[in-house]
């Protein structure tokens, strides 16, 4: 009882209207260090965000700034150290989460290692819809199938076939079809394109996009190439070493950043634009990304940020509203041009 | 202007016979390339741009092998080196970073023997000159306290921090010619811009020509003054890099810029991908590789592999859509010949 209060007085009121919400998540993987001692890698700390229905929420970030594991924490692939996690406001932080499984899927970076070599394509498919009894008999299993494999573009007879005679093209549509067995609601889309050639990761950004149209899903969208990130997105997220930065509409993100890192990481993106990049002048960043292990005092920034001082390394900038529908932590968002 | 030409790959063929049958990774390839010159090679995976240009340093890989053609860099021909030979240009004269930072350093030496062993094995420094040498190096590639450095290991190095040591050993001689690998795809962007800065800035300082390999249009943009467009073993355009940006004539090259999400893009665009797969090296198609994935296919295309169109000096394509229009184009300029007409269509004052 008194748990419970506790809980209601610790979390914000849920957002109506959100498919997903996440408040205050936080994932610490321990890590031994000698006798007695545990350390903590604090993966993600302290991350709350919303997604509405039908709306693709973009999460970028450097790698180990904690993108993939928020993804995965969301999906509690890995229970969460503390925090709540709302699917259309029932909290499933603690819950079992079969009936959620069919509602909320993933599809992987990797399309090479992410299915099993020795089942065909149609019982990777079906595997999920077997498990939740989705299919009748074998034959609407078999239809059911067929319809998914037809959806993201490849055929029937694909279906008899093994992973390993598919292109990473494919293979990555046949992860998607995987995903879209159940009729899910929502996805998170764990970098589902930088494993893909150029020419083939449009195709898969588009097909993204007409599956969202035709089955009203709502995507999590992790990835680190912004572009990508900013084309397929409504708002966008940038994520420093476990801890959102900035977050935005995507346009608003990319035309009108207020946080220094995001801006760093905006002008460091080359442009595929001769005449534009003769001009660029880059804002580059000195060093590399501090270890989690071991992150700095006060914001996690600033030992790369040009405008941090002594305020930035005793305390921890709040995540706050600058904008309409933009937010963002840092001190001295007055001082950055 | 005539500047030298350091490197001339003429009509080579190279080939891997597997088991499964011959895969012709390169297929009849031409590169030129002068002294100073930054060339970007771009293309899918497969697409031969890493076999191409290992096949300068003669480091193609067993059962891969040179069919015909050659291989003239700095005056050798690097066709009809042997190994001893080679291994005295290697490093020397062109050194070579390759992708993966995690995996291209030996992890049971420290940074310092590593960068120290190709200057003993290239020049005849003893080893205390070798020291401030090495040292040198690392204060050139921008690492901070390099006595120290000089004593770890390389996991003791971040990913950035081992692409700039790589960078350091490629230096080390003083190389004519860098061939970069894909040198940022396994580093986080901000990482990438400080890499391709200290790129630029080091071609600048020792005056060196640089083969960036990549498959991201926007490095090659920012660092590259030539490109060569690669698919399937073949080059099918080539050019200055305004020519490639800004007036593209392959299909494929106009292909990879349109599907491409821009970020200055102020409105949502549609992306207009590439449809079809990549070929199957194994059974390529027996006209324009390209082909079965292009919109503009003609009965011709899927017959026979295109010549390549000369659209200036340095810009080259390979497609029969432009066959046409140059010999459609020949006959209208030869019309207006005859009847006397002073306009003369322009583009000549290249």
């Amino acid at each position: 009882m008194d748990k419970s209060i506790n809980q209601k007085q610790k979390f914000g009121t849920p957002r109506k209207g959100a498919l997903v919400e996440v408040q205050n998540l936080k994932q610490y993987f321990p890590i031994s260090d000698g006798f007695f001692k545990t350390k903590y890698v604090k993966a993600v700390d302290d991350v709350s965000f919303y997604i509405d229905k039908g709306e693709t929420l973009g999460l970028v970030g450097e790698s180990g700034c904690g993108k993939t594991t928020t993804g995965r924490s969301l999906l509690r692939l890995y229970e969460p150290t503390d925090g709540r996690i709302l699917y259309n406001g029932v909290d499933i932080t603690h819950v079992e989460m079969m009936p959620y499984r069919r509602k909320m899927q993933i599809v992987f970076q990797d399309p090479y290692a992410s299915l099993n070599p020795r089942m065909t394509v149609g019982d990777i498919v079906g595997e999920a819809i077997d498990i939740h009894k989705l299919a009748g008999s074998q034959k609407e299993r078999s239809d059911k199938i067929i319809s998914m494999l037809e959806r993201v573009g490849l055929n029937s007879e694909h279906a008899n076939r093994f992973p390993h005679e598919f292109s990473g093209g494919q293979r990555q549509r046949i992860g998607i079809a995987r995903a879209l067995a159940v009729d899910p609601e929502f996805i998170v889309c764990d970098e589902p394109i930088s494993a893909l050639d150029v020419s083939i990761q449009a195709q898969v950004v588009n097909m993204f996009e007409k599956l969202q149209e035709e089955m009203g899903l709502t995507y999590l969208f992790i990835a680190h190439d912004l572009s990508v990130v900013k084309h397929i997105s409504n708002r966008i997220g940038v994520m420093y070493l476990g801890k959102l930065v900035e977050l935005a509409d995507s346009y608003e993100l990319v035309f009108n950043s207020v946080h220094p890192y995001t801006r760093s990481l905006i002008s460091a993106i080359p442009i595929p634009d001769p005449k534009t990049s003769r001009i660029n002048k880059r804002i580059i960043l000195e060093g590399d990304v501090p270890s989690p292990l071991n992150p700095p005092s006060g914001c996690r920034f600033r030992t790369r940020c040009p405008y941090a001082d002594e305020l930035c390394a005793s305390e921890e900038p709040k995540f706050r509203e600058v904008g309409s529908r933009h937010f963002s932590a840092c001190h001295h968002l007055d001082k950055v041009k | 202007m005539m500047s030298n030409i350091l490197l001339d790959i003429k009509n080579l063929k190279l080939s891997f016979f597997t088991p499964a049958g011959e895969v012709k990774a390169i297929n009849d390839v031409s590169i030129q390339m002068e002294e100073g010159d930054v060339l970007g090679i771009v293309g899918e995976s497969g697409s031969g741009k890493s076999v191409t240009s290992y096949s300068i340093m003669g480091l193609t890989a067993f059962p891969g092998r040179i069919v015909s053609g050659t291989i003239d860099f700095n005056g050798h021909r690097i066709n009809d080196m042997t190994e001893a030979e080679l291994r005295a240009i290697r490093g020397n004269e062109v050194s070579i970073i390759f992708q993966d930072p995690m995996t291209s350093l030996n992890p049971v030496y420290t940074i310092g023997n590593q960068i120290r062993e190709v200057i003993l094995l290239h020049t005849d420094m003893d080893k205390r000159k070798a020291y401030e040498r090495s040292v040198e190096l690392l204060n050139l590639v921008g690492i901070n306290e390099p006595e120290k450095r000089l004593k770890q290991y390389p996991h003791e190095l971040s990913g950035g921090m081992r692409q700039r040591v790589m960078i350091a050993i490629a230096l080390a001689c003083e190389p004519k010619l860098l061939i970069a690998d894909e040198p940022t795809t396994a580093l986080d962007v901000t990482i990438q811009a400080q890499i391709m800065e200290l790129m630029t800035e080091l071609k600048n300082k020792i005056n060196m020509s640089i083969i960036l390999i990549t498959h991201d249009l926007g490095i090659v943009s920012s660092m590259c003054q030539k490109i060569v467009v690669m698919y399937a073993g073949k080059v099918v355009e080539s050019g200055t890099i305004d020519d490639i940006f800004y007036n593209p004539k392959h299909e494929y090259t106009k292909g990879l810029l349109r599907s491409i999400p821009k970020l200055q893009a102020k409105e949502h665009e549609k992306l207009i991908p590439i449809e079809g797969t990549p070929v199957d090296m194994l059974n390529p198609p027996a006209g324009c590789p390209f082909a079965p994935r292009c919109e503009k296919c003609m009965k011709i295309c899927l017959r026979e592999m295109p010549k390549y169109t000369k659209l200036s000096d340095v810009h080259h394509c390979a497609c029969w859509l432009l066959q046409k229009e140059a010999f459609e184009e020949s006959k209208k300029s030869e019309a207006s010949k005859a009847t006397g007409a002073a306009e003369v269509s322009g583009g000549g004052d290249n």
